[in-house]
């Protein structure tokens, strides 16, 4: 054990722990102002602003000091190190760096989206002067629209901090970006015809600690004081990043990655950030439909739960063809227990498969080089199975099947054959999941419930249409490729009409009042030994492991 | 109520006891026919014949919105929403877009600009959070319409109530701070305190106007 002294206040640092002094002084709440460190970037020490004093503390208790300031980011600490963050030489230093970033700065703050978010704002206000001293005027340049085709670039809001460029170099490992020119005409820029469109590139928006480096899909459109933030999980692919969903009145402007260790670490995929746009869709199913006389009619709620409630249990009673349902692996996994233990109850023979996964092929790890071939280390995977809770879904399929698997090719076979009396489907995938072919294979089961979030071409012959919801308007534990449990949350509401799956669920399978999420992992732990964990409390903040991952932690 | 009652800074008083006089309200009376005798008795007119005499208001007085126009006749908003973001009725809503690039000036104007005269409460938030002086309140206060929609103010209707009144006495344009706004431009700066404290020897505490440290004709002392 190191013990490591934060302006008087003694930290205890593991042993096998490596720390730099910002580091070690967040350990004990001491705030040290940096710019250009970033945790899973190289260290390059050049704004200056984390200029802290060092010693360290001998043996006899006697401390001695370094003489000049270091930069906390690149000092290690050991054992003995002591750090003062808050003397009067520190604050001038602090002060002083601030005056020389913002000389150059426009300080258009009105209309700058970073506002209100901006670590130039919050450090100017903290440690800054408040006023500038420049009698000149300011070196304004032109701003570069073209960096990218999701990012655009107001140069002379930049400070230099190269965290962008390091992103690309160490990160996604494509190099796109470089500091072209040297003193004050330094800019970030990129190398003529080669913009920054790697699929990672919009995490050089949220790595930016200025207004510099702003998404084109965000801009203009909200100030981020208007914008509350929910934490949920994307789920665009099997990784499952950690992330925030920010909305103001009902609409969705940005997702950002949340750092969660666990899952994937402080950054995420182009393809989730900007690939919730369907959740404000046109094309959304926004009303409850039954057939009548061929004919897809629009209901109310009520009366449709009723009517598939009955025409499940008669289905059962007649007897014709055996109930079946296709559990999405977009669904959560509440969800899929709420469907699948309800139908096995009513029938004991029901066949409960999970949902067609869309795959793109191989696993994108990065950093790649210019060839695509990834380079150890990998610091980020976007997965190629499509689906956020396949884990999850599958493990509870296989507690109420008891083992005895059926595919989703067998039951589209058993549904062509004209076996099934009663298939539920639910869907999910905004990209689509069924086929012309096996939607017509479908059409002859007795009666098909479809649950959907957009049209698809099971809706010609389905004979309950119910309109869910995307995943920032539901709750639900999702678990991802390495068993890690984590909580969506709902951000937004649904669209008129349309209802979250879990309410919708927990409507039909008659149980009262609210949707009890809580409720609803106790029974799946109680009764799912793998999935025990979805009880621990951990699962509000990071998410906690289940399955076999579960057992090796443990162990 | 003990902690209370022991506090010196209270004192208890007792409602005073009524003499005779008082007893009987006749006093009262007298004292009060005295003021109505002397409002009968008085000439002063103070019936204003509004509507065919229209009252001079204040300079001050707070009317209808207007987006002022710029020197090229653009809108003058850069669609920073801090008047959105200012207002307590919560009246007005901007849609911002990138400006054209031949607009050298400004990264943003508002492609939209919305603002419910119904629901405002005239509180002049706006025109105080307004960064480049584009919206204020005129001396309109006559203000009517036929529907809900006639008084939902939109950017159009907005930069009318600025042509209509540009040059109206009682409607001056209140600064005429540059593009930019007060915020940049810095070398002008009122002589006002630096907005956090500086130690007395800092060179700026010393300077004629805070916040600038003029070099020119100073060489000997630098």
């Amino acid at each position: 054990m190191a013990t490591v002294t934060v302006n008087g206040k003694e930290v205890e640092i593991g042993s096998n722990e490596r720390l730099n002094c910002i580091e070690a002084a967040a350990r004990v709440g001491e705030e040290i102002p940096a710019y250009c460190w970033h945790p899973e970037l190289s260290v390059v020490a050049s704004c200056r602003m984390c200029l802290v004093e060092v010693g360290e503390k001998k043996e006899d208790g006697e401390v001695q000091m370094v003489p000049k300031l270091v930069p906390g980011c690149q000092t290690p600490v050991k054992d003995g190190t002591v750090i003062v963050s808050d003397s009067e030489k520190v604050k001038a230093a602090r002060k002083a760096t601030l005056e020389y970033l913002l000389l150059n700065h426009p300080l258009d703050c009105p209309t700058c989206d970073q506002a209100g978010e901006c670590y130039l704002q919050d450090y100017s206000f903290d440690h800054g002067r408040g006023y500038s001293r420049l009698n000149e005027p300011k070196n304004i340049k032109p701003d570069k629209d073209n960096i990218g085709d999701q990012i655009t670039l107001f140069t002379d809001r930049c400070i230099m901090c190269t965290r962008c460029v390091r992103f690309t170099r160490e990160i996604s490992g494509s190099s796109e970006l470089q500091v072209v020119s040297r003193g004050s005409h330094e800019e970030i820029d990129i190398f003529p015809g080669h913009p920054v469109n790697n699929p990672l590139a919009g995490n050089v928006v949220d790595i930016c600690p200025v207004g510099a480096l702003c998404s084109k899909d965000f801009l203009y459109e909200q100030r981020v004081w208007w914008l509350k933030s929910t934490n949920s999980v994307c789920p665009g692919c099997s990784t499952g990043c950690s992330i925030t969903v920010d909305q103001n009145e009902e609409r969705v402007y940005r997702v950002k990655p949340r750092e969660n260790e666990l899952a994937q670490g402080h950054f995420m995929c182009d393809e989730g950030r900007f690939g919730w746009k369907y959740t404000h869709s046109d094309q959304r199913l926004t009303s409850p439909q039954q057939r009548e006389n061929g004919q897809l009619q629009e209901t109310d709620w009520e009366k449709l739960l009723v009517s598939v409630r009955s025409a499940i249990t008669q289905q059962q009673a007649n007897a014709s063809g055996r109930v079946a349902a296709v559990l999405s692996p977009w669904m959560t996994t509440e969800e899929a227990w709420m469907l699948g233990s309800w139908l096995k109850a009513i029938a004991s023979d029901a066949i409960l498969v999970p949902g067609p996964i869309r795959n793109s092929g191989a696993d994108q790890q990065f950093p790649q080089d210019r060839n695509g071939n990834p380079l150890e280390p990998i610091r980020f995977t976007i997965r190629a199975e499509k689906a956020p809770n396949r884990a999850g879904v599958q493990a509870v399929i296989d507690h109420l099947m008891d083992g005895s698997s059926t595919s989703f090719d067998e039951l589209t076979q058993l549904a062509a054959e004209g076996s099934v009396g009663m298939l539920y489907a639910v869907g999910g995938d905004p990209e689509g999941w069924i086929t012309e072919s096996q939607a017509e294979a479908f059409s002859n089961a007795g009666t098909l419930i479809v649950q959907d979030i957009l049209p698809s071409s099971l809706l010609q012959h389905a004979t309950f249409v119910l309109p869910g919801g995307t995943f920032v308007e539901r709750e639900g534990v999702v678990i991802n490729h390495s068993g890690l449990a984590q909580l969506i949350r709902r951000s937004v509401r649904c669209p008129d009409g349309s209802r979250p799956d879990s309410r919708i669920l927990w409507d039909l399978t008659e149980r009262t009042g609210l949707v009890q999420y809580e409720a609803i992992r106790q029974e799946i732990a109680a009764a799912i030994p793998a999935l025990a964990s979805l009880t621990d409390e951990a699962l509000r903040k990071n998410g906690v492991v289940t399955g076999d991952a579960a057992e090796t932690v443990a162990n | 109520m003990s902690e209370t009652t022991k506090k010196k800074s209270i004192r208890w008083v007792e409602e005073p006891e009524l003499g005779f006089w008082e007893t009987t309200f006749v006093p009262a009376v007298l004292k009060g026919l005295k003021t109505t005798l002397r409002h009968v008795t008085a000439r002063k007119t103070v019936t204003q014949q509004y509507p065919e005499v229209k009252p001079e208001l204040p300079l001050h007085y707070r009317g209808v919105h207007r987006l002022n126009r710029d020197e090229e006749d653009r809108v003058k908003c850069v669609a920073c929403m801090m008047c959105a973001t200012a207002c307590p009725a919560n009246c007005i809503s901007i849609q911002g877009q990138a400006a054209p690039p031949e607009w050298t000036d400004r990264d943003k104007f508002p492609k939209t600009f919305e603002l419910d005269e119904l629901r405002c409460i005239y509180c002049g938030m706006c025109e105080e959070a307004c960064p480049v002086d584009a919206i204020e309140l005129t001396h309109i206060y006559d203000l009517t319409g036929e529907s809900r929609e006639d008084l939902l103010y939109t950017k159009d209707k907005l930069l009318n109530v600025y042509d209509q009144t540009r040059e109206d006495h009682r409607d001056p344009l209140r600064t005429g701070r540059g593009v930019l706004g007060p915020a940049s431009e810095f070398v002008d700066l009122p002589a006002l305190g630096p907005a956090t404290s500086v130690p007395e020897n800092d060179r700026s505490a010393k300077s004629e106007t805070a916040g600038v440290i003029r070099t020119t004709g100073r060489e000997g002392q630098q």
